[in-house]
């Protein structure tokens, strides 16, 4: 940052304008990823990527009303969440975010109930699973993450202050939040905030921004001023770092390396997976209309399986047959998933009246006593 | 409350089981001291809240008591103060976040009605909002723009959000320590003009001495009811003088005005009952129905402008619940549909007292044609 004139007469305070400021942090080092990691980074992309296709033609098919698309994501989603524990962390995604989902073992009937127009948020269990309901608001849900990594900072705080605890909250670090955003989002203002706030309340949190090229039908370099959502860390002294979001190790060990920084205390970090939106924005969308298939073809670059694929056989990590197993596995998991979906049934009616508080109003009841009497068709 | 009622708290720490002298802000400070007390979960955030106590010092030494890990100041950005909040309720924390003028809280409205309001529904239940959203509201401070606003009815719209508002010190108290309680968001509405305004707070700890109806110092189970400190005394509305000719029904910072101008129809002769509604959602039917079923005149009175008001729930609750015995149509005196007017003005914008006893009059002596 240059500096004109003379300096503020408050240059000195950390932080001002003037004043010389910290180098942000480095993320720590970690281990490459090993092996039998990298076999069960192709064991979930591969179930992913069926369940992703298949439930495109579901939704041509009259199964599903609408779906996002995540093709091409696979690497980013999955890398991203294998680095985190979800017995302990929490995952705050958006609407596209079939990968982190499978790889957090959320049931995917659950999952797609969503898709299937059953209940907005989803079917599954948040607090049981730590991958909160989905929301449809872009970026709603990035201050979420902050405030519930700020919970975890006064946890351990409180636990360390305790009499019989001195040790609790610190040997193992403290529970992460990641935060999934997208190019489109980091242009939210919640999105500024949520990285002041993390920032200043030095908050285990992660932004895991997936730029995929794309918002809807407008493109990065009309989207993201200057081009990086990670360079916007170093305002906010954030660590943050871009990665290949098509290489799957190298996303595992991007985001292991900003979990190991706010897991120890440290505060925030960025990481940035540069990947490609290869589909539509939703099954409603029309690519042709902003971008050529010949665009799409160059633009996307190599398919992410593909490449862990062909790392995998050139290292001897797995064989061949042992590949061709986990892809018969992820085909038998889309056909069972399909039978799950079709069986899924519409929720009674009532619950639209019990679910909106946790003690309803008088009011709500006779609502729902109204409605039964009028509406409630067996 | 009794006007018998004195300070007695005979040595006793102020809160521990006396009945105090408080403002309105006092009594909030009290409530919010001993919830932060009492729950270990609970915690107090906004603009301000911390160091300084809040602009109206209601969180005043908050932070040095209950430490600045659990009263503590966040940067300027209302959106961010309520999407934090969200978020340290997922993670089991009670939190009461302040925004600093009912005003500002529109930046937020995306976190409040989007995310606040609708986490329970959309998790199905797994993921609670226990949240209290403090908002110092309305006029009557003469204080710049977006700094006394009326956004009842704003809020009052939203599936899941409750809305409240106390109209004195006594019920501060009260219905700030129901609604942290609750497990649901609440939206909190101050009336910012009535803070200084003092009055005797029967707390809970006195409450809890026991009844003594025989003329001890502790209150009387009546005084325990009327001061809402019973369950059935925290979700409903109540009588804030009772009468016979006409209700008038209002809310914050309009049940004293109402209250003012009983006493001068009092002096014609017409004897008024002030309803104060105290929960704007849910609404208590029932003690409309009961009030206006009773006097069969009703005025409703509230500072926010008059289109699509609460005023216009009310006074369908009321027609439908009382259309065979009302005298006459249900009348607004309210606010204008225009915007919060500078401070040299707000007195033309406010529901004064003679605007409040032309709406009796037209009332009272309205025709069937």
């Amino acid at each position: 940052m240059q500096t004109l004139g003379t300096r503020p007469t408050t240059a000195g305070r950390a932080g001002l304008a003037g004043a010389p400021r910290e180098p942000l942090p480095e993320l720590p080092a970690v281990e490459a990823a090993t092996g039998a990691e990298l076999a069960e980074l192709y064991r979930l992309m591969t179930a992913v990527r069926q369940l992703d296709v298949a439930a495109i033609s579901w939704q041509r098919q009259g199964i599903l009303p609408a779906y996002a698309p995540e093709l091409g994501q696979e690497a980013a989603q999955v890398g991203s969440a294998l680095a985190l524990d979800p017995a302990r962390d929490f995952a705050f995604p958006t609407y596209r975010e079939l990968g982190v989902a499978r790889a957090f073992g959320v049931d995917m009937v659950e999952y797609m109930s969503t898709h299937k127009a059953t209940w907005h948020g989803g079917l599954w269990d948040a607090a049981a699973t730590h991958l909160a309901p989905i929301q449809a608001v872009v970026a709603g849900s990035v201050l979420h993450a902050v405030g519930w990594a700020h919970g975890q900072t006064l946890e351990a705080r409180s636990a360390a202050n305790g009499p019989a605890n001195s040790a609790a909250g610190s040997a193992d670090g403290l529970p992460v939040a990641i935060t999934y955003l997208g190019d489109g989002a980091s242009s939210q203002g919640d999105v500024h905030e949520a990285m002041n706030f993390a920032a200043v309340f030095k908050a285990p949190v992660v932004f895991f921004v997936q730029n995929n090229g794309w918002a809807i039908s407008v493109p990065t370099e009309k989207q993201v001023a200057g081009g990086s959502v990670a360079a916007r860390g170093a305002g906010y002294g954030i660590p943050a770092v871009q990665v290949d979001g098509n290489d799957a190790a190298a996303v595992l060990e991007a985001t292991r390396r900003a979990v190991a920084h706010a897991r120890a205390g440290h505060g925030p970090a960025i990481v940035e997976a540069m990947t490609y939106r290869r589909g539509p924005h939703a099954t409603s969308d029309d690519p042709g209309r902003y971008r050529s298939l010949d665009e799409e073809r160059e633009d996307a670059g190599a398919d992410p399986i593909a490449r862990l694929r062909e790392r995998i056989l050139a290292e001897g990590v797995a064989t061949e047959a042992a590949l061709a197993e986990a892809d018969a596995a992820a085909a038998a998991e889309a056909e069972a998933l399909r039978l799950g979906v079709i069986a899924l049934g519409p929720r009674p009616g009532a619950e639209m009246f019990d679910l909106v508080f946790q003690e309803p109003t008088d009011e709500l009841k006779r609502q729902k006593a109204a409605w039964r009497e009028e509406s409630e068709h067996e | 409350m009794s006007e018998t009622l004195t300070v007695s708290n005979n040595g006793v720490a102020p809160g521990a089981s006396a009945t105090l002298e408080l403002s309105l802000q006092g009594a909030l400070n009290l409530a919010l001291d001993e919830l932060l007390a009492e729950d270990p979960k609970a915690l107090v955030l906004g603009e301000d809240v911390g160091t300084l106590g809040g602009v109206f010092r209601v969180t005043s030494g908050l932070a040095a008591k209950h430490g600045a890990e659990r009263v503590f100041d966040t940067p300027l950005a209302e959106s961010g103060i309520l999407g934090m909040s969200i978020g340290l309720a997922m993670a089991g924390f009670h939190p009461v976040p302040e925004v600093q003028f009912d005003g500002f809280a529109y930046p937020a409205v995306n976190q409040i009605v989007c995310q606040l309001a609708r986490m329970n529904y959309r998790s199905r239940g797994a993921v609670p909002m226990p949240v209290t959203l403090r908002v110092p509201s309305f006029g009557g401070i003469r204080a710049p723009e977006h700094h006394g606003e009326s956004l009842e009815a704003l809020f009052a719209h939203v599936p899941g959000l409750k809305v409240v508002s106390p109209a004195d010190p006594q019920q501060g108290y009260s219905l700030l320590k129901a609604a942290v309680r609750m497990p649901d968001p609440v939206i909190f509405m101050e009336p910012k003009s009535r803070y200084w305004q003092k009055g005797l707070v029967v707390t809970e700890a006195a409450a809890n001495l026991g009844t003594a109806d025989d003329g001890g110092d502790a209150p009387s189970s009546a005084e325990i009811t009327g001061a809402g400190l019973t369950d059935a005394g925290l979700t409903g509305a109540r009588i804030a003088r009772p009468g016979r000719h006409l209700t008038l029904v209002a809310w914050g910072a309009m049940v004293a005005r109402c209250l003012q101008v009983a006493e001068l129809a009092a002096e014609d002769g017409i004897d008024v009952e002030v309803l104060d509604l105290r929960w704007l959602k849910p609404i208590d039917a029932d003690a409309l129905a009961t009030s206006v079923g009773k006097t069969r005149r009703a005025v409703v009175v509230h500072e926010a402008p008059r289109t699509s008001g609460l005023g216009a729930e009310v006074a369908q609750i009321i027609t439908e619940r009382c259309f065979g015995t009302l005298k006459a149509p249900v009348e607004r005196v309210t606010g204008f549909d225009v915007p919060y007017p500078s401070g040299d003005l707000e007195d033309e914008y406010i529901p004064n007292i003679d605007r409040i006893l032309f709406g009796i009059q037209r009332v009272l002596e309205y025709k069937r044609g």
